[in-house]
């Protein structure tokens, strides 16, 4: 049997199907429809956690997504948990497992509600009052204490192991609420032939027609009418429904955010679906048909487990069956808590009494509740509640014109409903950037000027009555379409029959109770645990701006972004300064609507699929190799061939002297290469490149270098000219893109005349470096079709042959020093030629290397990496480049710049050599330079360390360094600061080997 | 994510752009006759409006040319699109079709 | 006498692997040789006559002859498709036929590796991670496109109702692969 507050009949429950659970512990049955809240209603739990400052005992506040209070953990292992899940919103599933949040050792015994004895030390701004001083305990004590009391749930403790999944979708009309608004819109709009997208976040449609048991529309049941609705809306291919979707985020041009819950109601979820799906939905026009909120009342005690919005209470009874309690007293200001207080009485819960604020209450619920023998109250209020782990007691009190409360009285209960009034969910309208307007007479917030192609319908615009809003609903569903330029829907009317009308009035605030008011606590908000008179005394030390007293107090600032808190504490607020709730203002709506996992927001990019990971054709040898990766950009390159034993530095040594002995095999496929096309190209090259083209005979090569507009180095690289109007150009790994956009937008939108187009082949070639004093022995004979000789094929030139049968760009070209070819071949080839090329090499122990060892030849001969060398802050000239600028052309991207007197002191930071005096000293990069170490800091800084590293063929450290005035200061001794001790340095010219240059021509 | 009108391939989504700033600052003709001041100004001050603001996208991710937008820097409202070397559009002919809303401004219901 | 260097393709291993998913199946497409052809619109006309297929002039689309396919990237650019082995005799064609003529034509065979995924659920999975309409209205058949996957650049064609062809730059090949497997594994039930 599932619960002793299990109604005999009644509800969108599964009676055939009952379901095993558990809550702390404890098993519990419940039954298929029912929420994780109702199916402990049906068992008389309503003590669902402990509150967040105070750790008061908290009940089940509401039935729908604004819960604040039953947040609870759910999963059956750390991998599949969830911490502060609300109750209302988790379905039943066989099996699930939950766990009350924020208590210990138990929910019943908690040792820190001691914090609500003390609650007079906690006002508002405590924190920020209380640890300022002294200012060093905040670090050692306040800060980890307050961090391991703060939060609410516990985050698990291992990696989730469920699947995300993610959606751009599209649609003419996208509606926004599956409700009686949201369902005629939906028709309207489907009707007219418009793509249809309909998202709600229960697991059923109907909205609050689930609950109604009373209505009738066009002559069925509300449900049997909602079944209609629905079966229509499934029968057409133009119509999708989501159903468990919340709409949680409204951005610029009509684009939506929806979270979709796919397994989390399943007792097995089959490994084959994701647990979640989140959509980006494009709409041409939206219709939010949110529906609206209840307001609690708030009052001294309201916080009490057994204490729970009327209406709430009303769809446990009607939707799911179950009484939240047995005896009920209703404290309202507004007629929606009559009609509760007749369904609750109807399934046989006594009312003992309604206690409304309003002095002459009147109309056809107050009438009926008055006929159905309800003892109705006018001009009272509830002044507290008393109990411990759940109401046992309400006080009533009559409250006079000047707020006085006379004749209180205690009035046994075990339910408090409550119901201040409805607020419109004006939040995605708000996030859509659209005008709010407030309404006097319904004390709420509704849509004003729209920002997007947006419409409200229903509730959410402050139309409550049935009749109303399905019309609502229908006409702002059509409207929609033909904006969206779709037409042709039949009028159409819905009758509405058996619902009593209700005035919207209502109540914003704290009720008066003629307690003292410094010793109640009368919650606004429940989650974070503000007081009506935390408020106040927010307005008292000067608050005046309710987005201050939202961060002072912290009102509203919790997971449920203040749903049931908002409106009283701008009602609290406008009372206490004495101004109308327009001047106060209202606080910013921002998404998400409600918490969306982690995990949707992160969908399939995680672990292995965060980025794309580039590999090259190459790649597998290597790792077959056993070789060291790094990452460059999203690149992964070898770093280094470590043999048996080695570390880093014994692999880089070895392969650093096999490329300076003999030939080393080296895989530079990564290079940016684009390729330059037409009559203009070169006309094009001189404008883009500092240096000069013109006369670069085809089958020659040239060093490149690139500047920005503002005369700074952007990228550099060695360029082929392949023919009089074909270039082939090479950038670094990471600025091929960077280039190429660079070089389009000159392309496109200064220099739209020249003949010339650009091609990205970065991936069309494998590209094989060998290098080395053997390195034409070693390739000589896979090569057909070109003379290999240095005569033929001098340092610095480029033909075009086949190598292994393969076509081949060859570039005779060094980025080592050495004698150097560069092989590119068609990438699906790059591995076979590679294998050839190594097997070729064997005879001469053709050693491969990576990046590292790459680094270091290049450092030897001062050959500079953009963007190791140079920080953006360079020109040519700083980094020994300004043999590369072409001093007869007049202009080039960059010229103007580098021309400024900024540019020509000598004091700038320009390219050096450092040698340490210990040879086996290796700087580190990144290390400040100076010339007296003996200053007091902050010490005059020259420059920094760019590039060391371990020179095995020199036997000595060697560095490369940016230093203020640095090439009139060869030979001078500097300082490299480290913690503890100077290291001092000699300024040297910037090559360290060969620096004749001889061994580049074999 | 914005929906940004390409003027070749029509209406797309934002991921697929790459934003190019302030439209309409030519590279000067020769930018030797200019002084440091001109060329500072021409290399770094731009307008920066609250309001309606030509800016230069680049549909990098589709047909990769650059165009122009005038986009309404407050609400993110797209108001034209044109290609590279078209003229820049009357801004307050465009501003008062933003005043009619967002519909108007879509092109749609402008009779409404 | 050296041999032959053979072909790896970037996703030969993967693709030996992929699940059958009938709602959404895939597999690479067999290697091609591909151009990119840019230029004048005086050269667009001879360009076509010489590749066998008539540039298509409209945004977005792309037409095919005996096995041949050119698709509309940009207003002066085209990718070019046609047989394996072909490349050489289209370059020395399209370029006697141009000569002159201002464009420029870039063998790119070995840049692109091609995939399809085919069924009732491709386009689902190809907006798991791409952001545009896959409706038959926005993105008919014949329909072609750079766009987005995830953080990757594809060519997408749509070749049927429920076949899509993507053309994706060979290092982030196994990436698509690797994201499309994993948006389909929904449909494998």
């Amino acid at each position: 049997m599932s619960g002793a507050y299990r109604l005999p009949s009644g509800g969108r429950i599964n009676r055939q199907k009952p379901i095993s659970f558990t809550f702390d512990g404890k098993k519990y049955q419940g039954f298929e429809g029912d929420t994780l809240a109702s199916a402990l209603i049906a068992n008389g739990v309503l003590l669902a956690g402990r509150s967040f400052k105070y750790h008061r005992p908290r009940g089940i506040l509401s039935a729908g997504a604004d819960e604040p209070n039953a947040l609870v953990g759910v999963g059956r292992d750390q991998a599949h948990y969830t911490p502060n899940v609300r109750m209302t919103m988790q379905e039943l599933y066989d099996g699930l497992v939950a766990e009350s949040q924020n208590r210990w050792p138990s929910l019943m015994f908690d040792v820190g509600a001691i914090n609500d004895m003390l609650s007079p030390f906690f006002p508002a701004g405590f924190y920020y009052k209380t640890f300022m001083w002294p200012r060093k305990a905040w670090d050692a004590f306040y800060e980890p204490k307050i961090r391991s009391m703060a939060g609410l749930g516990k985050a698990p403790t291992e990696a989730d192991a469920d699947r995300y999944s993610q959606r751009y979708a599209h649609c003419d009309v996208l509606v926004i609420g599956g409700g009686p608004a949201g369902l005629a819109a939906a028709l309207a709009a489907a009707e007219s032939g418009a793509r249809v997208m309909l998202a709600d976040d229960q697991p059923e449609f109907g909205g609050s027609l689930l609950a109604e048991t009373e209505a009738t529309i066009d002559g069925k049941s509300a449900i049997d009418w909602v079944a209609e609705m629905v079966a229509a809306l499934k029968a057409r291919a133009n119509v999708t429904l989501l159903s468990r979707t919340q709409a949680f985020g409204y951005y610029p041009h009509n684009s939506i955010g929806l979270s979709e819950r796919l397994t989390d109601h399943l007792a097995n979820p089959p490994a084959h679906l994701p647990r979640e799906r989140f959509w980006t939905v494009h709409a041409g026009e939206v219709v939010i048909a949110a529906g609206s909120l209840e307001r609690p009342m708030v009052f001294p005690e309201n916080d009490r487990p057994g204490v729970m919005l009327a209406d709430s209470a009303r769809i446990y009874v009607n939707r799911y069956g179950v009484k939240p309690g047995k005896r009920a007293v209703v404290f309202t200001a507004h007629d929606g808590a009559y009609r509760a207080a007749l369904d609750l009485k109807k399934a046989g819960i006594e009312i003992a009494a309604i206690a409304d604020l309003r002095h002459h209450p009147e109309g056809p619920l107050v009438e009926a509740a008055k006929a159905a023998g309800i003892d109705v109250l006018p001009g009272t209020s509830v002044t507290g509640t008393a109990g411990r782990l759940r109401v046992k007691s309400a006080t009533l009190a009559r409250i006079g014109a000047d707020g006085s409360a006379m004749d209180e009285r205690q009035v046994e209960c075990d339910l408090v409903l409550m119901s201040g009034g409805i607020t419109p969910s004006v939040h995605l309208f708000s996030q859509s950037k659209g005008k709010l307007r407030f309404d006097e007479h319904l004390k709420a917030y509704v849509p004003g000027r729209p920002a997007e192609r947006e419409r409200s319908a229903g509730a959410c615009r402050g139309l409550y009555a049935l009749s109303a809003v399905i019309a609502d609903g229908f006409a702002q569903g059509e409207g929609a379409a033909k904006s969206a330029g779709f037409g042709g829907v039949t009028a159409r009317t819905f009758a509405v029959a058996g619902t009593l009308e209700s005035d919207p009035g209502s109540f914003l605030g704290a009720a008066p109770h003629g307690r003292d008011a410094s010793r109640v606590k009368a919650f606004v908000d429940f989650q974070n645990d503000v007081t009506a008179k935390d408020i106040r005394l927010a307005t008292r030390e000067g608050f005046r701006s309710i987005e201050h007293v939202k961060r002072y107090t912290t009102t509203g600032m919790a997971t449920d972004q203040g749903k049931t808190s908002n409106m009283n504490a701008l009602g609290i607020v406008s009372e206490a300064l004495e101004r109308d709730i327009p001047e106060i203002g209202l606080t910013t709506f921002r998404p998400p609507y409600t918490p969306v996992s982690f995990g949707a927001f992160a969908g399939a990019s995680r672990g292995d699929l965060f980025d794309p990971v580039r590999t090259t054709p190459i790649h597998g040898w290597a790792a077959e190799q056993g070789a060291a990766f790094e990452d460059v950009g999203i690149w992964k390159r070898a770093h280094y061939f470590p043999k048996a034993g080695e570390d880093m530095h014994a692999a880089v040594e070895r392969e650093c002297k096999a490329v300076r002995d003999s030939v080393g095999i080296f895989d530079a496929s990564t290079l940016g290469k684009i390729e330059v096309v037409g009559k203009d190209a070169a006309t094009f090259m001189n404008r883009i490149y500092t240096n000069a083209w013109t006369k670069l005979e085809p089958g020659r090569l040239r060093y490149g270098v690139m500047l920005r507009e503002d005369g700074f180095v952007m990228d550099d690289g060695v360029v082929g000219r392949m023919a009089d109007d074909r270039f082939h150009v090479t950038t670094t790994t990471g600025g091929a893109p960077r280039v190429l956009a660079h070089m389009e937008d000159y392309l496109q939108t200064e220099w739209a005349d020249l003949e010339v187009w650009l091609t990205s082949t970065t991936e069309e070639w494998a590209v094989i470096a060998v290098q080395g004093p053997n390195a034409r022995k070693v390739i000589e004979p896979l090569v057909e079709g070109i003379d290999l000789s240095p005569e033929a094929m001098p340092h610095m030139s480029v033909a075009v042959g086949k190598i292994c049968g393969v076509p081949t760009r060859l570039f005779r070209v060094s980025f080592t020093g050495e004698l150097g070819f560069e092989i590119n071949v068609p990438a699906d080839y790059g591995r076979a030629v590679w294998e050839a090329v190594f097997a070729a090499g064997k005879a001469y122990d053709i050693t491969p290397y990576g990046t590292e060892t790459m680094h270091v030849l290049r450092a030897e001969k001062g050959y500079i990496i953009v963007g190791q060398e140079t920080d953006g802050t360079a020109v040519p000239d700083d980094v020994g480049l300004g043999w590369a600028v072409g001093k007869a052309k007049k202009d080039f991207v960059g010229k103007r710049s580098i021309v400024r007197d900024e540019f020509q002191k000598p004091d700038r930071k320009q390219m050096v050599g450092l040698l340490t005096d210990v040879p086996a000293e290796v700087l580190e990069e990144g290390a400040q330079i100076v010339a007296d170490p003996k200053q007091p800091a902050p010490m005059t800084v020259l420059g920094q360390v760019t590039s060391s590293y371990m020179s095995s063929v020199l036997g000595h450290s060697i560095a490369l360094a940016m230093v203020k005035g640095g090439r009139a200061r060869l030979g001078e001794t500097l300082y490299v600061p480290m913690p503890g001790r100077a290291i001092p340095v000699k300024v040297v010219e910037p090559i360290f080997f060969d620096k004749e240059g001889v061994r580049l021509n074999g | 994510m914005l929906v940004i009108p390409c003027p070749y391939c029509g209406p797309r989504p934002e991921l697929e752009f790459r934003y190019g700033g302030e439209a309409h600052i030519a590279r000067p003709e020769d930018p030797s006759t200019l002084d440091d001041e001109a060329w500072g100004a021409f290399l770094y001050l731009r307008s920066n409006p609250k309001g309606l603001h030509a800016e230069r996208w680049r549909h990098i991710h589709g047909c990769a040319r650059y165009f122009n937008v005038v986009r309404d820097t407050i609400s993110d409202t797209i108001l034209a699109s044109y290609k590279v070397g078209e003229a820049k559009p009357d801004m307050d002919a465009l501003a008062r079709i933003l005043a009619g809303g967002p519909r108007a401004a879509a092109g749609e219901e402008k009779s409404k | 006498m050296v041999e032959t260097a053979i072909r790896t393709g970037a996703l030969d291993a993967l693709s030996a692997r992929a699940p059958a998913i009938a709602a959404a199946s895939l597999r690479t497409c067999p290697p091609a040789s591909r151009f990119n052809f840019r230029g004048r619109p005086e050269a667009f006309g001879p360009a076509g006559e010489a590749f066998g297929v008539a540039l298509p002039q409209t945004a977005c689309r792309a037409a095919s002859e005996s096995g041949r396919h050119a698709l509309w990237l940009g207003p002066d650019e085209w990718l070019l498709i046609a047989g394996d082995g072909e490349a050489a005799e289209i370059a020395a064609k399209m370029e006697s036929a141009l000569a002159g003529l201002p464009h420029s034509l870039v063998e790119v065979s070995h840049r692109n590796t091609a995939l399809e995924i085919e069924g009732s659920h491709a386009a689902d999975v190809i907006n798991s991670g791409c952001p545009l309409d896959l409706s038959a209205k926005a993105f008919p058949v014949g329909m072609c496109t750079r766009t987005i996957f995830h953080k990757a650049e594809i060519v997408l064609w749509r070749i049927a109702e429920n076949r899509f062809r993507l053309e994706v730059w060979r290092s982030f090949a196994a990436y698509v692969w690797a994201q499309l497997e994993e948006a389909r594994r929904e449909y494998g039930a």
